[in-house]
């Protein structure tokens, strides 16, 4: 077991604080989600014309995904997690829940699972639906155990050739050179499954332009997350994260998502440099653990936004890769890079200690006051343990930590009202806390 | 008392016991021997017992601890087996245990090794990752470095180099346990009801509990004795039982499904411990057979993907060598390996034309009728149609 997390390299320039203004904090998601919107709906168009086109198309994971080799053999990739979380976003994931259910799923088993899975057997998947059948399915097991069950049965239910790609999770301090050999091995048996789909032969240099591509982006991610280090963060590093995990999760190794980075980071540098915050006001700075609840993603935000608390920086948005903590795929070394960002430089290959280092770098180096931590019940990979987390923060660190359940595709799992309650009560104290032991309120002020 | 009788109720007795009451019993024979606990559901036990420690199977505490602890640590939705694993640690209920070890087979489990270990220090805590690919030239070369490195871990950790010709007389010894077993599995399947399902399960678990040098004349003395028993004869469903390789459910459950009308035929019930279909032959090199036989010889668990091995193929072909008219699906709550599988399994049952009925257990659940209602209409919409 390995415990620890490199130091983020990267540190915001911010300027002399100014008071925000209330246009300006509307406008701040107007752009970056727009520019995001832009290249996501360009993917999506493309997903929608493979439907018919014949463009290859491959499934492919979220967590420490190997996006960049597909993207060699102009594969398109179809992520099944994107379109579960869409199908949530617009409240219309229930549906295919209960389809799902009705072929075997329990109720406890992951909503991500089964929503897609509903879509698929509802017609979604293939000629008369909206997104096109793979003709590949690589499976990146990268720690969480359930896509590969996932992707067994995606492959089974469409009769497509499944490729997987093991990761051995970390269990020293660095994966092993064994390990490492272990996952190129796999990359190449992959590269020539392309090659086959494709009848095109493999081009490492191909390869080498899309990893700078890749790293590019990596470093809007890391200069972008960074500025929320300013006081007031230009951005929810939580809920507005998710302009940006489309284009590094999905889009990475594109010339549209490093050009989206550089729009985002532009934008957020000059938020920072004129004082402009996420919120009209920022009093409170929190770290937020696990997925948000999708189904009421509007609804759980208002409950923050409502005790001016932004956050400044979140886990979820790691589960693609921690690259503020510097890792950067590197065209020199291709392959390897890749196999070391799939085994070692993203969330969900890390053991939960790693990730309460993690989340503590956070509190310290972002200057949060508060920890949240979001339960949910589909992602046990997230959740098994997290009362632990909360004993760590509150007991060991002193960090006023609050944990609440729903979920994060099931709207069944989401009382309003029960987590009102809680939220309203756990700031409360915090706002109470600050009275009593005298502390200023939080002004526009540098960290 | 018979000699299967007194075996079965010797095992049934350790099986009462808390793990490091059960390691205290085998140091009555063994003095000094210092435990290693071993989670669901496979670790190479032949390297722990090489090291000169105890390898013991850690399949929670079902009745015999309230969970006072856990339950701040793993949420409502979390299953029984993490949860009572967490408490014995946080409680300090593993004394004279030198470590244990965890393996990628879930999620929760994998949170669990984590999460214990950081309540647990000073105790040497072990994450095994069995791979999860087809059995390749790679997929081989790997698990013979992880057989390695927790080979190397565990010397280091106990002072001792654990030598070659160490693992090679631990890996002959429990060559014959499994053997053993599964002479007891075949014994019953050819003779329905010569020793039930309930009797076996409480052996092959009290196995998990014992050193091999005192599991094997335990077996031996039963697989003598077998032919002299004679079986109980009543109008039954042959049934395989699917979906418990990991938490073991309680005991009673297993006498419900029997009492319901069920021979059971085969079964995964601590299945790790049973892993392999052959005798694993040491060669030169015995840590490398053992990882090869992982790789290659090992039946399907739905805690491995293996292409080559699909499990809806494990299942069909085990229900089909063991002669039985049913599947009864047993799977723990909230066990996501097994409910996910539960899909395909039942796809594969259902064009297949065989009937099947899918139950859920806990840890501590302690009322069976229901349960036991629901096997019995299964069985007799099967006996009377």
């Amino acid at each position: 077991m390995t415990t620890g997390t490199k130091a983020p390299p990267v540190s915001a320039t911010v300027s002399a604080p100014a008071k925000p203004s209330a246009s300006a904090a509307r406008d701040y998601r107007g752009v970056v989600h727009d520019l995001s919107k832009t290249v996501m709906t360009d993917w999506m168009n493309q997903l929608q014309a493979a439907v018919h086109d014949g463009t290859p198309t491959a499934y492919l994971m979220i967590s420490g995904n190997c996006v960049e080799i597909l993207r060699c053999f102009d594969i398109l990739p179809v992520f099944p997690e994107i379109n579960a979380l869409q199908l949530a976003i617009r409240k219309k994931a229930l549906p295919y829940i209960l389809k799902a259910e009705e072929i075997g799923y329990a109720s406890d088993n992951c909503a991500y699972v089964k929503a897609d899975m509903g879509y698929t057997l509802s017609g979604g998947v293939g000629e008369e639906g909206t997104m096109p059948k793979p003709r590949l399915i690589v499976c990146n097991f990268v720690g969480c155990n359930v896509y590969i069950k996932w992707f067994e049965q995606c492959a089974a239910m469409m009769d497509v050739p499944l490729t997987m790609i093991d990761i051995p999770f970390v269990r020293e301090n660095q994966p092993s050179p064994d390990d490492v050999r272990y996952v190129m091995a796999q990359l190449r048996t992959l590269i020539e499954d392309c090659e086959k789909l494709t009848g095109r032969k493999f081009d490492i240099d191909r390869l080498r332009e899309i990893l700078a591509y890749s790293a590019r982006a990596e470093e809007g991610w890391a200069l972008a997350k960074s500025l929320c280090r300013a006081r007031p963060s230009p951005f929810d590093c939580y809920f507005d994260s998710i302009n940006m995990m489309g284009p590094i999760n999905a889009l990475r190794g594109t010339k549209a998502a490093a050009d989206f980075f550089d729009g985002a980071v532009a934008h957020y540098q000059k938020m920072v440099d004129e004082g402009v915050g996420a919120l009209d006001e920022e009093k409170f700075r929190i770290v937020v653990e696990g997925p948000p609840p999708y189904p009421y993603y509007r609804n759980f935000r208002n409950l923050f936004e409502k005790w001016k608390a932004v956050a400044v920086q979140s886990t979820y948005s790691t589960v693609g890769g921690t690259w503020e903590f510097g890792f950067r795929h590197d065209p020199e070394r291709p392959l390897e890079s890749i196999a070391e960002q799939m085994l070692m430089h993203n969330l969900c290959n890390r053991t939960m200690t790693e990730r309460y280092a993690q989340i503590r770098a956070y509190v310290e180096r972002w200057h949060a006051d508060a920890l949240v931590i979001h339960s949910v019940k589909s992602c046990r990979l997230f959740s098994a343990g997290q009362g632990d987390m909360r004993e760590y923060f509150t007991k060991e660190l002193g960090v006023p930590t609050l944990m609440v359940e729903s979920d994060l595709e099931d709207p069944r799992y989401y009382a309003e009202a029960q987590m009102k309650n809680r939220i309203d009560a756990f700031f409360e104290s915090l706002e109470y806390k600050r009275i009593r032991e005298g502390a200023p309120q939080p002004a526009g002020s540098q960290p | 008392m018979t000699v299967v009788d007194d075996a079965v109720q010797q095992c049934r007795d350790l099986l009462d016991l808390l793990p490091a009451e059960a390691l205290a019993r085998a140091q009555e024979r063994h003095p000094r021997v210092a435990g290693f606990a071993v989670f669901p559901v496979y670790a190479p036990v032949e390297i722990i017992h090489a090291a000169g420690l105890m390898p013991l199977g850690l399949f929670g505490v079902g009745n015999k601890l309230e969970i006072t602890n856990a339950d701040s640590r793993f949420q409502s939705f979390i299953c029984s087996i993490a949860k009572s694993t967490l408490e014995l640690f946080l409680r300090n209920e593993m004394k004279g245990f030198t470590g244990a070890v965890f393996s990628s087979i879930c999620d929760v489990a994998r949170n669990l090794a984590s999460v214990a270990g950081r309540n647990a220090p000073g105790m040497y805590l072990e994450y095994l990752h069995l791979p999860q690919s087809s059995p390749t030239e790679a997929c081989r070369e790997f698990t013979r470095s992880e057989f390695r490195r927790f080979r190397d871990n565990l010397g280091a950790r106990t002072g001792r180099p654990i030598t070659d010709d160490a693992v090679a007389r631990s890996l002959g010894l429990y060559n014959r346990v499994r053997a053993l077993t599964r002479q007891l599995y075949q014994e019953r399947r050819h003779r329905p009801g010569v020793l039930s399902a309930a009797e076996l399960f409480t052996v092959a678990q009290a196995c998990t509990r014992l050193m091999p040098e005192d599991a094997i004349p335990l077996l031996e003395d039963l697989a003598a004795s077998l032919p002299m028993r004679k079986p109980v004869s009543r109008d039954c469903v042959r049934v395989v039982i699917e979906g418990s390789f990991c938490e073991q459910p309680p005991i009673e459950l297993i006498e419900a499904i029997e009492a319901a009308g069920c021979h059971v035929v085969d079964d995964d019930l601590v299945v790790g411990w049973r892993l392999f279909r052959h005798d694993v032959p040491a060669g030169p090199d015995p840590v490398a057979a053992l990882a090869d036989a992982y790789v290659a010889d090992s039946c399907y668990t739905s805690v491995r993907f293996n292409a080559a091995q699909p499990r809806t193929t494990g299942l069909l072909r085990r229900a089909k060598d063991a002669g039985a008219d049913a599947v009864v699906f047993a799977a723990a709550k909230f066990c996501e390996p097994a409910l996910l599988d539960y899909v395909l399994f039942r796809k594969a049952l259902d064009e297949q034309g065989v009937p099947h009925l899918k139950i859920e257990f806990e840890e501590k659940m302690w009322t069976f009728d229901r349960l036991r209602t629901e096997v019995e209409t299964f069985t007799e919409s099967m006996l009377f149609e």
